[in-house]
């Protein structure tokens, strides 16, 4: 059998392959703080319980009014999106004009809001969610066997990524994104209505994960707490791309899964902290992050 | 339709023989302007009539940009009135005024260093038809057809005053409230911008100018408007300006 440094190949690509899954699972919902916090200068601690919400949609879509997946991938980022413009226009713009930690620790007690909400009726251990038929099983790829399903998220989720780099980067509603991050009065001043772009933004990052959130569903426990873990991961990737560019994101958020798919082979017990770790180091030689600009 | 044709047009329609006296665009009366606590615009009074060119002069801090700023509704508070084109804008949303047809141009230029000079050009939305169209806009700053791939930012200083110009003359804009966009720049490029600036009027725009550079103001505006502790102080048609040379030089400390 075909070793890499002494692992089984198998071995070596199916950590490979959940590496880059969990780093897909990253750079989406990175890629929704950074859009967030680029123009509503807000750290959106809700990030991970939106993404909960969108998994516990899709669940409880399915159980209560048959929704199924494929509908559910649709619908749910635009309810839970279209909840977030709620939350945009009738609590965060209140206290746009304080300092922005007042809206870190809004977001944040939202947070603990919707998980207690949740735990409060559906407790903490978690349920699962159905693999669509078409996406049950595998492929044999002779060198490994890959999981459809897995795939599949690989697929989307980077899909989605582009997509979103595309809006923001190549069309002009992303043109008025990227110069209200840099300066909002000034657009304000050319007549662009900059409070109805922020409620977009922020539906928009949140739509994100909750995308995020329909497509874990089928691969872990769909349960309250199941984003707030993710969250620091999450954060971690952020600090380490630097909040400056779209395409950072997705990178860091794929190259950072792939870190901590790897350390899982070579070095088990670190699997959990090396993101951390490169997080230190990367704060210790670029605080502004990989791919962050210099103030 | 080249720019020089839409000159020619432009100053037919507006010639004197249908009415007599030019409409007023924009009148301000007794304007306070506040930023938090502090007090800056000390009752501002002056009016801009369709097709002038007035400038704001005076010494820094005199209140010059915040005038402009408080008619875009980007400060604090304000109290008064300011009626652009027949109609009061005290109490309307930031990003409905310029959508009365005005075009604004910040002292620090405010190039988005996110967008090329291409994206920049096309960033701020049409408020009216009959803005120039992006190849006029380029015939007219040849430099900025070159950089169009360009980072916004990486642009000279003039090549970032024309952007800063030229994108507001394709929303269709009639009046024009430009602050300080001689500031640091060449002599060749300063007399562009004065250049451009003839070509407008002559296009019957009405523009607000606020110029430290007398020299480079002085030729071409219709009427200055002195500032000083926020207020209005004096008011020097073009026809009085070589009596009052002298005297303004001195209160300008230029």
């Amino acid at each position: 059998m075909t070793m890499i440094f002494g692992v089984p190949m198998a071995v070596f690509m199916g950590q490979l392959t959940l590496g880059l899954v969990n780093g897909a699972f990253y750079a989406l919902l990175s890629l929704g703080l950074a859009v967030i916090f680029g123009l509503l200068k807000i750290v959106n601690f809700a990030h991970g319980a939106q993404y909960m919400l969108g998994a516990f949609a899709a669940l409880l879509g399915f159980r209560y009014l048959g929704i199924n997946y494929w509908l559910a991938l649709i619908l749910v980022p635009l309810v839970i999106g279209g909840l977030g413009m709620l939350v945009e226009r009738f609590l965060l713009r209140r206290i746009a004009h304080l300092d922005h930690l007042y809206g870190l620790l809004l977001t944040f007690g939202l947070a603990l809001i919707f998980e207690g909400t949740l735990v409060n009726f559906f407790g903490v251990s978690g349920a699962r969610y159905a693999t669509p038929e078409i996406l049950q099983g595998g492929l044999n790829l002779g060198f490994m066997f890959l999981p459809t399903y897995r795939a599949w998220v690989l697929v989307a989720a980077l899909t989605m990524c582009l997509f979103t780099w595309f809006m923001i980067e190549r069309t002009r509603l992303g043109a008025y994104l990227r110069a209200g991050t840099e300066n909002s009065q000034l657009m304000q001043a050319f007549g662009v209505n900059v409070p109805l772009l922020i409620t977009l933004t922020y539906g928009f990052g949140v739509g994100l994960a909750a995308f995020a959130g329909v497509l874990a569903a089928p691969l872990y426990p769909v349960s309250p707490t199941m984003g707030s873990s993710l969250l620091i991961v999450v954060f971690a990737v952020v600090v380490i791309g630097g909040m400056g560019s779209i395409l950072g994101a997705i990178l860091t958020g794929l190259g950072m899964g792939i870190i901590e798919g790897l350390t899982k082979v070579y070095y088990p017990e670190a699997a959990n902290t090396v993101i951390f770790l490169v997080m230190i180091l990367v704060l210790m030689l670029r605080p502004a992050g990989l791919f962050g600009k210099e103030a | 339709m080249s720019i020089a044709d839409a000159a020619a047009v432009d100053t037919q329609a507006a010639a004197p023989s249908t009415h007599a006296k030019p409409r007023e665009m924009l009148r301000i009366k007794d304007l306070h302007a506040f930023y938090g606590e502090s007090h800056i615009l000390h009752g501002v009074n002056f009016d801009v009539k369709q097709g002038e060119l007035v400038t704001l002069l005076g010494r820094n801090g005199a209140g010059r940009s915040t005038t402009l700023k408080a008619i875009m509704n980007m400060v604090g508070r304000r109290t008064g009135s300011i009626v652009i084109n027949g109609q009061e804008t005290l109490a309307m949303k930031p990003h409905h005024i310029p959508r009365l047809g005005i075009g604004y141009c910040p002292e620090e230029r405010g190039i988005f260093s996110s967008l090329d000079v291409h994206e920049n050009l096309l960033l701020p939305p049409t408020v009216s038809s009959g803005g120039m169209s992006l190849d006029d806009i380029y015939a007219m700053f040849p430099n900025l057809y070159e950089r169009r791939k360009s980072q916004g930012t990486r642009l000279s200083g003039g090549e970032q005053q024309m952007l800063a110009m030229a994108r507001i003359l394709r929303t269709g804009a009639r009046l024009l409230l430009l602050d300080e966009i001689t500031e640091g720049l060449a002599p060749v490029i300063v007399q562009k911008l004065g250049e451009v600036l003839v070509l407008l009027k002559a296009q019957g725009m009405t523009i607000v100018l606020v110029e430290q550079n007398f020299r480079f103001a002085a030729p071409l505006a219709d009427r200055h408007f002195v500032m000083d502790h926020g207020q209005i102080v004096e008011e020097i048609s073009a026809a009085q300006l070589p009596a009052r040379r002298e005297h303004l030089n001195t209160m300008l400390g230029v």
